[in-house]
């Protein structure tokens, strides 16, 4: 029965978002109140369809109810509980409602958080949100349905892949997914603004707060995806220019540009065309980027989907979405307003700036992930681009990029002279020196010590903005608590997520130094790597829930001193005849020490061990920088003036444009 | 500062951007692009010894050595794509899902004698999973016909490298004497 239940939500909410395409439109047309005011309590009701429907797939998953085809296709009767819940989103159909589940989510709150928007601009942007969710819940029904039954029912599904079977599966595809969806708002407000044909400051505050919050768990989400790989592949590494992790590394690029472009847009009303095609752009890059890997275009280790049928129907809908966006775009932006041009040395001089370098790095990445995909299709020729490629074009680039970014936030609004900023930035610029000569002694390798010495600066910058804005130092502690009480949360949220890039990279410029060793061993014998001895004392065979495992017990000492024991181990999951490496990662925060166990060899009597031993330094900066990144973001998002409760005195004051 | 010298300035900026990503792709393209082989391509046409390939094709049972040189394990190995077989020499582990008769992608360098020093060897996260580039190979080179059924497996690949291997590896001996 519930399956079917399920089903039947599914299908209504599929109707309701139709509904909610098509009437509020209408309404925000004829100016008539009623059907605008439908469109709030149809999101609402769209949303609690879908959280209907996805709680039925999670119910049919934890009863085992094997004549859901995607419950027999993917778990099992000796599933431990956690992953039978996680696994519903680890197969293309349980993620593809997991993801309408997230839009129709971003429809309800801007329905209930976006009460004090004019309501045509609301009902327009829940009536743009209703359009694509129809298509894409249109699109879970007919090709991709997760309710679907077989007859007879298997007594016990095939099981997860056993690389999913893992907590952070738990937690990274839906963040990743919020934060991929999330952009569907700044989207819709985009299009509602090329309908109304009128983009304003007040817009810019708008479309802000959603943009920074989809920003926010986008990043959490790359952060968590690479973390995810770092200890569950086992390669000891941390990204792979895949396909997949690129493809939500574009949205990211372009995100972060939307985000400070709209900073300009509401400041100085200007870069207004610019943010509604970053808008725009943003989320066809994420549309793109979640299902053309589902359909196959993209080949990589990631996709766990590939099924060419879909991908007609996808395509055609990607090509609705983002072709009918930009072709509204290209009519209506000729009519938008102009802003004024802006000095070179000035904030927004830099904020365009900033957006130039960030979109010539997304450019760059895109090129270097659809270079290969498009010459196999022309030419037939077979080719990939790898580490090398990008580490060679977005490097060059982020540097100006950081180097700029100390700047940024101390340059004034309008008019602005480099000398006084320069004179108050002195010690960070002195920091950055003291790192760069740090780095040179400690560091091999040019990029690295430069990224380091970019990183401290940018870190000392973000410190010196803080340190500025309270006048620190120059007046009595008690004034300058005041002062940062009165200060925006937004500047101190600013200056956070700016010294997070710091802090991810000085992560990699740390893991640029890692070394590591691969080596056969004997049970007993000691092998060196880094300054430690490791020495594997023990390897023995236990038995999980679903699994068989081998485990070793491995002696870090340094100095004579134990630093940590570490159990790598090896899983063989008899249901799928495949194994996993699950390795050991030991933390103090400036390094890991990280370990493999491979193979077997040798006799019974006398066998052997091969083992990979790392070490990783500052790696976990890579992740806690991201963390970093997002908890900056977070905070500016409890700035009253960010609050998408907020625009009523907005709206106020462009009653009163400035002339 | 007038208006005139502001644009002036944000086309320069933006020139700045867009030429330098454009000039960094295609200088990268030209010494970072990664080109799949077969292992009868690199027999044919060997590439240059510091050019990085990824070989693919299937590993062929029974090939699969282990070796150790002081403490470091050596894997070697041979990869056939039905024509011809290359020995791939890998130190490291091999990665979990790599068997023998099994599709396989070795990413390293050829030695001047026709063997490959693999830094990575990738085997698929999947069993069922044939590599693309692969798949293709077997289809140019009419070993497999998908409209006829799955991919030949492992037992009648080796057969067919031992049945058409060495009328095609002494073609270029014969042109050569």
């Amino acid at each position: 029965m519930n399956p079917e239940l399920g089903n039947f939500a599914l299908a209504l909410a599929c109707g309701i978002a139709a509904g909610q395409a098509i009437l509020p439109l209408i309404g925000a047309q004829r100016r008539d109140p009623r059907l605008m005011a439908l469109a709030p309590a149809l999101a609402v009701g769209q949303m609690l369809c879908l959280i209907t429907s996805f709680a039925c797939l999670i119910h049919a998953a934890i009863t085992n109810d094997f004549s859901v085809q995607n419950v027999a296709a993917n778990s099992a009767v000796d599933k431990p509980l956690l992953y039978k819940i996680t696994g519903v989103w680890g197969n293309h159909e349980g993620s593809v409602l997991l993801w309408a589940m997230i839009l129709s989510i971003c429809g309800g709150a801007v329905a209930l958080f976006g009460r004090n928007l004019p309501s045509a601009l609301q009902a327009r942007v829940i009536a743009v949100l209703g359009g694509v969710a129809a298509g894409f819940e249109l699109f879970c029904l007919l090709t991709s349905n997760p309710f679907a039954r077989v007859w007879p029912a298997p007594m016990d599904g095939q099981g997860m892949n056993p690389l999913l079977q893992d907590p952070g599966l738990a937690f990274h595809p839906p963040i990743l997914y919020t934060g991929y969806v999330g952009f569907a708002v700044p989207f819709a407000f985009a299009i509602a603004a090329l309908m109304e044909g009128r983009v304003d400051a007040a817009w810019g505050r708008w479309v802000r707060p959603w943009a920074v919050a989809a920003w926010c768990f986008l990043t959490c989400g790359i952060a968590l995806g690479s973390w995810w790989s770092y200890y569950v592949l086992g390669w000891g590494g941390y990204w792979f220019w895949d396909p997949v992790e690129n493809a939500s590394l574009i949205p990211w690029l372009t995100g972060t540009a939307l985000v400070h472009s709209a900073i300009v847009v509401e400041k100085r009303e200007g870069l207004k065309i610019w943010t509604v095609l970053l808008a725009i752009g943003t989320f066809s890059f994420s549309l793109s980027g979640t299902f053309l890997v589902r359909s196959g275009i993209l080949n990589s280790v990631h996709a766990f989907a590939n099924d060419p049928a879909r991908g007609i129907f996808i395509l055609g809908l990607l090509a609705l979405v983002i072709g009918g966006s930009l072709l509204l775009f290209a009519m209506r932006a000729p009519q938008l307003t102009t802003g004024g041009l802006f000095a070179p040395v000035s904030r927004e001089g830099l904020l365009v700036l900033n957006n130039i370098l960030l979109c010539s790095i997304c450019a760059v990445v895109l090129t270097g992930t659809m270079y290969p995909p498009f010459m196999s299709l022309l030419f037939g020729k077979t080719i990939s681009v790898g580490k090398p490629f990008f580490d060679a074009t977005t490097i060059p680039l982020a540097i100006p990029l950081m180097a700029f970014m100390g700047f940024g936030p101390m340059m004034p609004w309008k008019r602005a002279h480099m000398w006084p900023v320069l004179r108050r930035l002195w010690w960070a610029a002195a920091l950055a020196l003291v790192a760069l000569v740090i780095a040179v002694v400690r560091m091999r390798d040019i990029l690295p010590i430069l990224a380091t010495a970019l990183a401290v600066w940018v870190i000392a910058s973000s410190a010196t903005d803080i340190v500025e804005r309270l006048r620190l130092f120059r007046q009595p502690l008690s004034a300058s608590l005041l002062r940062a009480r009165s200060l925006p949360r937004a500047v101190f949220g600013a200056a956070l997520a700016h010294a997070g890039v710091g802090v991810t990279v000085l992560g990699l410029a740390g893991m640029s130094q890692a070394s590591h060793r691969i080596v056969e061993v004997h049970i007993g014998q000691t092998e060196m790597l880094a300054g430690d001895a490791w020495t594997l004392t023990d390897v023995r065979n236990a038995k999980g829930p679903n699994y068989d495992a081998m485990i070793a017990t491995i002696e870090v000492r340094h100095n004579g001193r134990l630093v940590t024991t570490l159990h790598p181990a090896k899983r063989t999951f008899a249901s799928q005849h495949q194994t996993t490496t699950e390795v050991a990662i030991h933390t103090n925060l400036i390094s890991d020490t990280y370990g493999v166990l491979g193979d077997k060899h040798g006799t019974d009597a006398n066998p052997t061990y091969v083992l990979r031993l790392h070490h990783n330094p500052l790696a976990p900066w890579m992740w806690l920088g991201g963390l970093v990144m997002a908890i900056g973001g977070a905070l500016s998002l409890s700035d009253r003036r960010m609050r998408v409760g907020a625009p009523r005195r907005a709206h106020a004051a462009n009653m009163v444009t400035p002339a | 500062m007038t208006r005139k010298t502001r644009r002036l300035w944000l086309v320069v900026a933006c020139l700045i951007g867009l030429g330098s990503a454009a000039a960094l792709t295609l200088n990268a393209f030209s010494s970072n692009i990664v080109f799949f082989m077969a292992p009868s391509q690199v027999h044919m046409k060997p590439p240059p010894k510091d050019r990085t390939i990824r070989l693919g094709g299937m590993v062929v049972a029974g090939s699969v050595r282990q070796e150790k040189v002081k403490d470091t394990p050596v894997a070697i190995f041979d990869v056939t794509d039905g024509q011809d077989a290359v020995s791939v020499r890998y130190e490291g582990i091999l990665p979990d899902l790599f068997r023998e008769g099994q599709s396989v992608v070795a990413v390293g360098t050829i030695n001047p004698d026709g063997t490959m020093r693999a830094t990575e060897v990738l085997a698929k996260h999947d069993e069922t999973y044939m590599p693309k580039e692969v798949a293709e190979e077997l289809k140019r080179t009419g070993k497999w016909d998908p409209r006829y059924g799955k991919a030949p497996d492992a037992a009648s690949w080796n057969t067919m490298t031992a049945k058409d291997a060495p009328a095609k590896a002494s073609d270029p001996t014969q042109h050569g004497s």
